[in-house]
């Protein structure tokens, strides 16, 4: 299937309906947020094994970039959550540093269990579920590239030096929530280019460090280490970039959302988009 | 009208997504303590071990190896760092003199190495980077035996497959006695030419703390598989009937045999 020009299905009155996304892209997006979803919470499990990051090889106890540790008192039990970084401490009682557990009772840990798998303290459980999606967002990840090659859809991702020139006038009409119409609403906008394209670079590169946290792996490439700046760099990098997706998954649902959510879902779920023509009285 | 079936629409969802994600997260929890489940999510620990093992040919593609100025200044001892047991504190007292190291299981020639046998035999230094399972790094200097050369003076029998390390620590308090450190390895990472046995670290006698007398450097794997404090080495057919059967004390508390990420 052409990406470029995408096949016009039925046309009504005031709008027509076009096949935007292929069974490739539908699958693959589901299962990429699924697994997403697994990853993040569980990556966030094995993250409070010990929660904190630096930047090299090894590991200066004494001076992470980012630390979240529990405030005790004299009697040794906790009292608050202080989430440090670069050396400036905040108070995070409550979600990062201590939280309450299922007894309700504040305890020492790094992300809260509401947002991790398991929503107790067990690396060795959090780690098999990593893995085992990390497995399957790499596959599935694997065949959408191949197809985006292939297919040479990737196209679709590249601004043109107009659109880049174009992003303030972007912006500006994102802000006012005014969405493009008609022809403009057969391709994305350049916003939507430059973020699906970010996501598209960031998901090999978060692949990639944690891969480097691996000594196996760095035994048979020792590039990818150099690559990330040592061990402990790629792990920090894994998990800025895993918090960066994040981001990228709040706006694209919020834009989901705003931007005609049914339309929008039936487009990722049934490949068909509606696309409303232009009225000119405005 | 049309804007308020919108929002209930969107509310709708939102409902929908939460609540989801809630029986999502209950669910993942009382996965966690499936079995069948554990061993849908385990499946891919031996496409993993596979992948790596294929990506190391040749099969001794070396641990990075750092610069003495790279070494930590502080490295982190984990697990036990001071064992009470009676043997290892009396061996300890005595300065690990009459303290002897013995090599057995399906070997041509069981042996008792004292660690004066063991600083004569073939060894290497290396600077390399110790990967705990809790994400941390730290980068040490390790002298000590390599396990190849006494394994082949051992003499494995055809059936021997593994390698298992029997510690002198107790890291946790059981009826049972499977509170035992212990570990296992396979032959290729057994022959490694970096896999040693430890016996220096940092230029100076092993410390209590890193596993004194002898402690097992796997280079390409995390540090659980590093055993401390080994008293006896077996080579062993399967480590089915050792302990709780998963060759390993944290592979018998729901870790990876295979720790090479």
């Amino acid at each position: 299937m052409s990406s470029s020009m995408p096949a016009i299905v039925s046309v009504k009155a005031s709008r027509r309906i076009i096949l935007r996304h292929s069974v490739l892209v539908r699958v693959t997006h589901w299962i990429n947020a699924l697994c997403f979803f697994f990853l993040l919470m569980s990556g966030l499990q094995i993250f409070n094994a010990h929660p904190a990051l630096y930047w090299g090889n090894k590991s200066n106890f004494s001076k992470p970039f980012l630390a979240l540790t529990a405030r005790g008192d004299s009697d040794g039990s906790v009292v608050g959550g202080v989430t440090t970084i670069f050396g400036k401490s905040f108070t995070t009682t409550g979600v990062l540093g201590a939280s309450r557990d299922e007894n309700n009772q504040l305890v020492e840990r790094g992300f809260p269990g509401w947002i991790t798998i398991p929503s107790y303290q067990d690396l060795a459980t959090g780690r098999r579920w990593h893995f085992f999606f990390a497995w399957l967002l790499a596959l599935n990840g694997l065949l959408y590239v191949v197809n985006l090659l292939a297919g040479r859809h990737f196209r679709d991702f590249l601004p043109s030096g107009r659109e880049l020139r174009s992003i303030p006038a972007s912006i500006w009409a994102h802000a006012r929530l005014r969405f493009p119409k008609g022809d403009e609403a057969l391709h994305y906008n350049v916003l939507q280019k430059l973020a699906y394209l970010s996501v598209i670079i960031a998901f090999p590169i978060l692949v990639l460090a944690g891969l480097t946290m691996s000594p196996a792996i760095d035994a048979a490439f020792p590039w990818l280490v150099s690559l990330f700046g040592g061990r402990q760099s790629a792990r920090a990098i894994h998990f800025i970039l895993a918090w960066g997706l994040v981001g990228f998954v709040i706006v694209h649902v919020v834009m989901v959302l705003i931007s005609g959510v049914v339309n929008n879902l039936i487009s990722m779920i049934t490949g068909r988009y509606a696309i409303e023509e232009e009225r000119h009285e405005a | 009208m049309k804007r308020e079936a919108a929002l209930s629409r969107r509310q709708m969802l939102a409902g929908v997504a939460l609540g989801g994600a809630a029986l999502g997260l209950a669910g993942c929890d009382r996965l966690s303590n499936t079995p069948a489940a554990l061993s849908i999510l385990d499946s891919v620990e031996n496409l993993t071990r596979r992948v790596q093992r294929a990506l190391l040919a040749p099969r001794d593609a070396l641990a990075p190896e750092y610069s003495p100025a790279d070494i930590s200044k502080t490295f982190k001892p984990n697990g036990s760092t001071d064992p009470d047991d009676p043997d290892y504190v009396k061996a300890r007292d005595e300065k690990f003199v009459n303290w002897k190291l013995g090599v057995g299981g399906l070997i041509d020639n069981p042996m008792q190495l004292s660690l004066a046998d063991i600083r004569n035999l073939p060894s290497r230094t290396q600077i390399t980077r110790h990967d705990c399972v809790e994400g941390w790094s730290c980068i040490g200097k390790w002298k000590g035996a390599l396990l190849g050369p006494i394994l082949s003076k051992a003499g494995l029998k055809p059936s021997a497959r593994y390698i298992a390390f029997y510690c002198a620590d107790t890291l946790e308090q059981t009826l049972d006695g499977t509170g035992q450190y212990y570990e296992t390895i396979d032959l290729v990472d057994a022959f490694h030419p970096q896999t040693i046995l430890a016996y220096e670290m940092n230029d100076e006698p092993l410390p209590v703390a890193h596993g004194a007398p002898l402690r097992l450097r796997v280079e390409r794997q995390l540090g659980y598989k590093m055993a401390k404090y080994v008293m006896r080495i077996e080579a062993i057919e399967s480590f089915s009937n050792i302990s709780r059967g998963n060759g390993g004390f944290w592979e018998d508390r729901g870790y990876e045999w295979y720790a090479g990420i």
